[in-house]
C-alpha cells in the first residue's frame, strides 16, 4: 500500500482572511480518510482543493503522484466527486446522471449504459427512482445519487462531502457500510468530509480535524485513539460529545 | 487504453483485462449475445484473467446471468469480487431497464460586450478546434431542444412583430411621401430596411431577449448549484458540452428566423400600401426593381453573426455568474443588455464595411 494523496503545507486565503494554512497529511491506498471539524473551518475548501477547483494559496497537493495544480487532468480521470450540495444535473433524471460520464468515457452501448447505470443507482438503494429529476428526490436520496455518479466509473479515488449529512441514522449505517463494501470490494480509496461521530467511528481508518481558530490542523490519527487519548480539548469535546 | 477481450467456448466464456466502464463497452454486447446463445445448457463465465473487475463489470456478469436466463457459474473471481457480484445481486432491481428520457441543462449569468473577455472566447475557439476528439460531448437531444425553444417557439413573435413594423413603417412614410406623390416609393424604403437592418436587427432582440437570458439563466442555475463544477472535476468542459450547442443552435436557426421577418414585415406593408390603393402588381415590381439577393443576402449573413453573439454573450454570463440567487437574475440581465449592444455594435461593424466594401 503505497501514498496515494499527499497533502504538503497547505494554506488558504480569500482576501486577507486566512481559512486555513500549513495542512500536512497523506491518504494511503484503500484507506477510508475522514476530514473533519467544525461548520466553517474549510473542509469543503479543502476539498475543492483537492479536486482541482481552487489553487491553493500555498503548499502543493499530489494524486497518485500527479500533482493536483498542474496535471488536473490526470488527476480528473482517476477521481470521483461528491459536492457538499449533490450537484446533479437537474434538468437530467438520475438514469441520465449517471449515463453521461459513461457515455462520454465509455463505449459501452446505450442499453449496456443503462444497465450499468441502474446497478449503481441500486447500489445506492434508488433503483425505484431512475426516472425521477433531482427536483423530485429527497435531501437524502440526492445524496445517495451523487454517491452513484461518482462511481460512474469506478474511479480509484473518491472524494466524499458530507454523504451523510442530513440522513435519518438508519440510512446513514446503510451508507456507511455502503462505502466500507466499495473499500472492500473494490480497493478504493476515500476522503470523506463528515462530522457525523458514528459514522467517523464505523468508517474511518483515520482522520484529520481542522479547526478554524487554530487555522489548521488540530488532529490526526485514529479515531479511537483521539477520542481517548487527545490532550486537546476541542478534539475531546468533538468525540465525547461535551462542551467545551 | 487497455480494454477486455473475451474467448467463447461452448459452455465457457472467459473474460480477460479490465473489467471496468472504459474496458468492457465494445465487449458488452457480444458477450451478452454469446449468454443468450449458450441459454438453455451449462455456462461457465471464466474472469481468472480479469485485471479489475468493478461496479460495471460486475453488472456485466449479472447482464449476462440475465441474457442467458439459467444457472450461471462466475468462476476464477477473486475474494473481493465475489463479495462485489454477491452484493450487486442482492441489490439488482427485478425490472427491465428503463431507457432515459432526455435532459439538458440550466443556467444563468452575465456579461456586457465589452467584457467578453478574449479568454472566452478562446475558450470557444479551442472547443470548436478540439470537437472532433470531444464530439461525445455533445448531445444531439440538447441541440434539438435548444433550436426548438429558441426557434420555432419563436416564430409567432417574430411574425406579429414583423408584420406590425412593416405595417408601421408603410403608413408613417406613406403619409409624408404622399404629398410628393411618391408613395409608391415607400415598397423600396421598407424592403431594403427590412432585409438590410430591421431583419436581422429585430430578430436578434427577440434573440437575445427570448434566448440570450434563457442560456444565461440555464448556465447560471447549473453555475451556482455546482452542476458546472461536476462537468468540470468529471473532465467534461462545459464549452463543449453546454456553449457549442447553444451558439450552434442560435446560429441555425436565425436565418429561418430572419426570412420569416422579412416576409412578415413585407406582408404588413403590402396590406397598408394595397388599403392607400395600390395594385400588388406595381408593388412587387417595385420591391424587385430596388432590392436584390444582395441585400437580402447581407442581412442573413448579419442575422448568423448577431445570432453567434447574443448565444456566445448569453452563455458566457451563465458561466460567469457569481454566487447565490441574484446572481442568476444579475446574468439574464447582462446577457440581454450585453447581447442588444453587442448587436448594435456589429451593426455598426457592418455598416463601415459594407460601405467600405460598397456592396
Ligand atoms: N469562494 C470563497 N470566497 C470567500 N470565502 C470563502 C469561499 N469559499 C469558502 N469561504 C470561506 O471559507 C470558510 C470555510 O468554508 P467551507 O465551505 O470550506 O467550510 P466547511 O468546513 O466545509 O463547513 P461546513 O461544515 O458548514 O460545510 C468559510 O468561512 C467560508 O466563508
Ligand atoms: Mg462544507
Amino acid at each position: 500500500m503505497g501514498t496515494v494523496i499527499s497533502v504538503e503545507g497547505v494554506g488558504q486565503r480569500f482576501g486577507s482572511r486566512t481559512i486555513f494554512k500549513d495542512v500536512t497529511f497523506d491518504v494511503q491506498e484503500g484507506e477510508i480518510f475522514v476530514v473533519l471539524g467544525g461548520s466553517g473551518c474549510g473542509k469543503s475548501t479543502l476539498l475543492k482543493q483537492m479536486i482541482g477547483l481552487l489553487t491553493p494559496s500555498a503548499g502543493k497537493i499530489t494524486i497518485a503522484g500527479h500533482d493536483v495544480v498542474r496535471d488536473i487532468d490526470a488527476v480528473r480521470r482517476i477521481i470521483g466527486v461528491m459536492f457538499q450540495s449533490g450537484a446533479l444535473f437537474g434538468s437530467m433524471n438520475l438514469l441520465d446522471n449517471i449515463t453521461l460520464p459513461l457515455s462520454v468515457f465509455t463505449d459501452l452501448p446505450a442499453t449496456a449504459r443503462v444497465e450499468v447505470a441502474r446497478m449503481k443507482l441500486a447500489l445506492v438503494g434508488l433503483a425505484d427512482a431512475a426516472l425521477l429529476l433531482p427536483a423530485e428526490i429527497s435531501g437524502g436520496m440526492a445524496k445517495r445519487a451523487a454517491i452513484a455518479r461518482a462511481l460512474a466509473l469506478d474511479p480509484p479515488v473518491l472524494l466524499l462531502d458530507e454523504p451523510s449529512a442530513g440522513l435519518d441514522p438508519i440510512t446513514c449505517a446503510g451508507l456507511d457500510q455502503l462505502i466500507l463494501d466499495l473499500r472492500d470490494t473494490l480497493g478504493a480509496t476515500f476522503v470523506v468530509v463528515t462530522h457525523e461521530l458514528p459514522s467517523i467511528l464505523a468508517i474511518a481508518d483515520r482522520c484529520v480535524m481542522l479547526d478554524s481558530a487554530a487555522q489548521g490542523v488540530i488532529a490526526l490519527g485514529r479515531p479511537k485513539e483521539l477520542r481517548d487519548s487527545s490532550t486537546v480539548p476541542v478534539v475531546r469535546a468533538f468525540f465525547n460529545r461535551e462542551t467545551l | 487504453m487497455v480494454v477486455a477481450t473475451m474467448r467463447v467456448s461452448p459452455g465457457v466464456i472467459a473474460l480477460s483485462g479490465p473489467l471496468s466502464a472504459r474496458g468492457i463497452g465494445r465487449l458488452w454486447e457480444h458477450a451478452v449475445s454469446a449468454a443468450r446463445e449458450a441459454g438453455g445448457g451449462a455456462l461457465k463465465v471464466d474472469v481468472s484473467g480479469a485485471t479489475v473487475l468493478d461496479t460495471s463489470g460486475a453488472a456485466l456478469l449479472l447482464a449476462l446471468e440475465a441474457g442467458h436466463g439459467g444457472a450461471v457459474e462466475i468462476a476464477g473471481a477473486d475474494q473481493h469480487g465475489v463479495a462485489l457480484i454477491a452484493q450487486m445481486r442482492k441489490v439488482k432491481p427485478a425490472k427491465p431497464a428503463a431507457q432515459p428520457a432526455k435532459a439538458g441543462a440550466s443556467g444563468l449569468a452575465w456579461l456586457a460586450v465589452a467584457r467578453i473577455r478574449l479568454e472566452f472566447f478562446g475558450a470557444m475557439v479551442l472547443a470548436l478546434l478540439a470537437l472532433p476528439a470531444k464530439r461525445r460531448f455533445l448531445r444531439g437531444a440538447d441541440f434539438a431542444r435548444i433550436a426548438e425553444r429558441a426557434g420555432l417557439q419563436a416564430l409567432p413573435l417574430v411574425i406579429m412583430l414583423g408584420f406590425l413594423i412593416g405595417m408601421i413603417l408603410a403608413f408613417q412614410s406613406a403619409v409624408p411621401m404622399r404629398k410628393f406623390g411618391a408613395d409608391l416609393y415607400v415598397a423600396n424604403l421598407v424592403a431594403i430596411s427590412l432585409f438590410r437592418e430591421l431583419g436581422p436587427l429585430l430578430v436578434a432582440v427577440i434573440l437575445a431577449g427570448r434566448t440570450g437570458s434563457a442560456f444565461a439563466a440555464e448556465l447560471g442555475t447549473m453555475q451556482v448549484n455546482e452542476e458546472i463544477a461536476a462537468l468540470t472535476t468529471m473532465g467534461i468542459d462545459p464549452e463543449t458540452m453546454l456553449v457549442l450547442p447553444r451558439m450552434g443552435a442560435a446560429m441555425l436557426i436565425m436565418p429561418a428566423l430572419v426570412v420569416t421577418m422579412d416576409i412578415a414585415g413585407l406582408i404588413g406593408m403590402v396590406a397598408v400600401l394595397m388599403v392607400f390603393g395600390f395594385p400588388l402588381s406595381a408593388i412587387s415590381a417595385q420591391i424587385t426593381a430596388s432590392s436584390g439577393p444582395a441585400d437580402f443576402l447581407q442581412g442573413l449573413v448579419k442575422g448568423v453573426i448577431f445570432a453567434a453573439a447574443v448565444a456566445l454573450i448569453g452563455c458566457r454570463a451563465g458561466l460567469t455568474a457569481g454566487h447565490g440567487p441574484r446572481a442568476v437574475g444579475e446574468a439574464a440581465t447582462s446577457a440581454v443588455v450585453g447581447g442588444i449592444v453587442a448587436t448594435v455594435l456589429l451593426d455598426g461593424l457592418f455598416a463601415v464595411l459594407i460601405y467600405r466594401l460598397r456592396l
